[in-house]
């Protein structure tokens, strides 16, 4: 059967025709077209991982916000309450300190009014003195005008110290 | 016994599967309408010849001591020397099948050098393209990524370009011999042996020490065993080539021979029960000659795909490494 026998020219013809074709497309066709392909697939394998790279590092920043976050309010809180603490200390302090002020303001006072007390006493005491002298000066001068009258409280007196001793 | 007006069904399918001088595309009445191809003839006894096929007037005439020898003769269709009867020596003649092997290989390489200047363009950060160079990359992805880097796990770049050749040399002839008054180039066992000869030969000369010594020296055998494994490897070395030769070739052949045999049951119902007869078996006919096309366009990719699979896994083998 001749459909069983190769043709010796179709034969030669093919083995040309076909290694043409395979050395231009070796050439200049399947080197493209495969290095596309492995680059194409080298460069999603790479975006997939940067991908999930990215998806880790935001992750990483949210978590990250999140501690700053309430880092920044607790520290707020501190602030306040701090804050807080320091008004109602210099308030407290302020209040003791008018009050020793005040108190030493009233001691003073006091003790002023005390001296001047004193002061007007021995005052007063001075001129009762003084006073009471004048009288018995007065009284004596009236009363001894005689010589008699003068011996008389002379002998009193003299009576009298005796009796008190 | 041949009716007239009937249709002639073997020869019919002969004339359709086989090669020929002239590109026959169809009969007008009487008039055969073909377009005349070059002959090109090495003669030991008259030298070289050149000339159009027109020459011999259909088989009719003998021109420069040449002839196409007549149906019933030992070389029938072939051309010969009007001098011995016999072949010339070398007969180099675009035939019908070679004009459509170098249509084919032209379109071929216009196709993956089209496609190749698409990717020289562009950078890998385009998207992937569409339409018809998408169509070329699935392929080449599919064949290339399941097939070659699957098998070929070293050396991958050495055969690939082979590979790929192969696969889509097969399929782009396979889809060009189902076009009517093509060429039938698949099928033609000249085409296939040459293909199986360079799986064969770029299979063996690429072959590791490793490999050679499991084909003639397997030391995984009882020593006893080894000869008459060697003698059974060093067949199979050929057998390979021939199962690849003779799969591709026959498949498309019986697949072109079912579909005009299917096809020629509208004439021959026409001579023989004329009227409903014949057209209702004409719409059968027909029915299953669509069903028999389109199981033909995936026969064309499935024996690419074979052949490129198959290849592949004989190159693999010829990789083959000892494991200490």
């Amino acid at each position: 059967m001749s459909l069983l026998v190769p043709e010796s020219g179709l034969f030669i013809w093919m083995l040309l025709a076909f290694g043409v074709v395979l050395f231009v497309l070796t050439k200049f066709g399947w080197p493209v077209i495969t290095g596309m392909l492995d680059e194409r697939a080298r460069y999603i394998d790479e975006g997939i991982s940067k991908a999930k790279e990215a998806g880790e590092k935001l992750e990483r920043v949210q978590q990250e916000t999140a501690r700053l976050i309430q880092e920044a309010q607790s520290r707020q809180s501190q602030m306040l309450e701090d804050a807080a603490r320091i008004r109602q200390d210099i308030i407290s302090k302020a209040r003791e300190e008018a009050t020793v002020a005040a108190q030493k303001v009233l001691e003073d006072a006091r003790r002023q009014i005390e001296t001047e007390k004193e002061d007007a006493l021995r005052d007063i005491r001075r001129q009762v003195g003084e006073l009471s002298v004048e009288i018995a000066e007065k009284v004596l001068r009236h009363s001894l005008s005689t010589d008699e009258a003068q011996m008389e409280y002379v002998n009193r007196l003299l009576d009298e110290v005796e009796k008190k001793n | 016994m041949k009716e007239a007006g009937q249709l002639d069904v073997t020869a019919m399918i002969f004339d359709h599967v086989g090669d020929s001088y002239y590109w026959h595309l169809t009969d007008i009445g009487e008039t055969s309408v073909s377009a005349p191809l070059p002959v090109l003839v090495y003669s030991k006894l008259t030298g070289w010849h050149a000339f159009s096929s027109s020459r011999f007037h259909h088989g009719h005439e003998a021109y420069e001591g040449l002839a196409i020898a007549p149906e019933g003769s030992a070389h029938a269709g072939k051309i010969i020397e009007v001098a011995t009867g016999e072949r010339p020596l070398f007969d180099f003649s675009v035939t019908k099948n070679v004009a459509g092997l170098l249509i084919a290989s032209v379109l071929l390489c216009l196709m993956v050098i089209g496609a190749a200047r698409w990717y020289k363009r562009r950078d890998v950060t385009a998207p992937a393209p569409k339409g018809f160079i998408g169509t070329v990359e699935m392929m080449v992805n599919f064949i290339y990524t399941d097939v070659i880097k699957e098998n070929i796990p070293e050396n991958t770049a050495r055969y690939t370009p082979y590979l790929l050749t192969a696969f889509f040399f097969i399929f782009f002839t396979n889809l060009l011999g189902l076009i009517p008054g093509s060429a039938n180039l698949t099928g033609n066992i000249a085409v296939t042996v040459s293909l199986a000869l360079f799986t064969f030969v770029i299979t063996n000369i690429f072959g590791t020490k490793a490999y050679w010594q499991e084909v003639f020296w397997n030391k995984a055998l009882p020593a006893w065993l080894r000869p008459l494994m060697a003698v059974i490897e060093f067949i199979s070395l050929f057998t390979k080539p021939f199962s690849l030769t003779i799969r591709l070739f026959a498949n498309i052949l019986a697949g072109h021979c079912a579909l005009l045999g299917v096809l020629s049951v509208v004439f021959l119902t026409a001579v023989s029960m004329p009227g409903a007869g014949n057209y209702s078996m004409s719409v059968v006919s027909v029915l299953l000659a669509i069903f028999l096309d389109m199981l033909e366009v995936l026969v064309a990719f499935i024996q690419a795909f074979v052949f490129t699979m198959l290849s592949s896994i004989y190159i693999s083998l010829s990789q083959a490494h000892h494991h200490e």
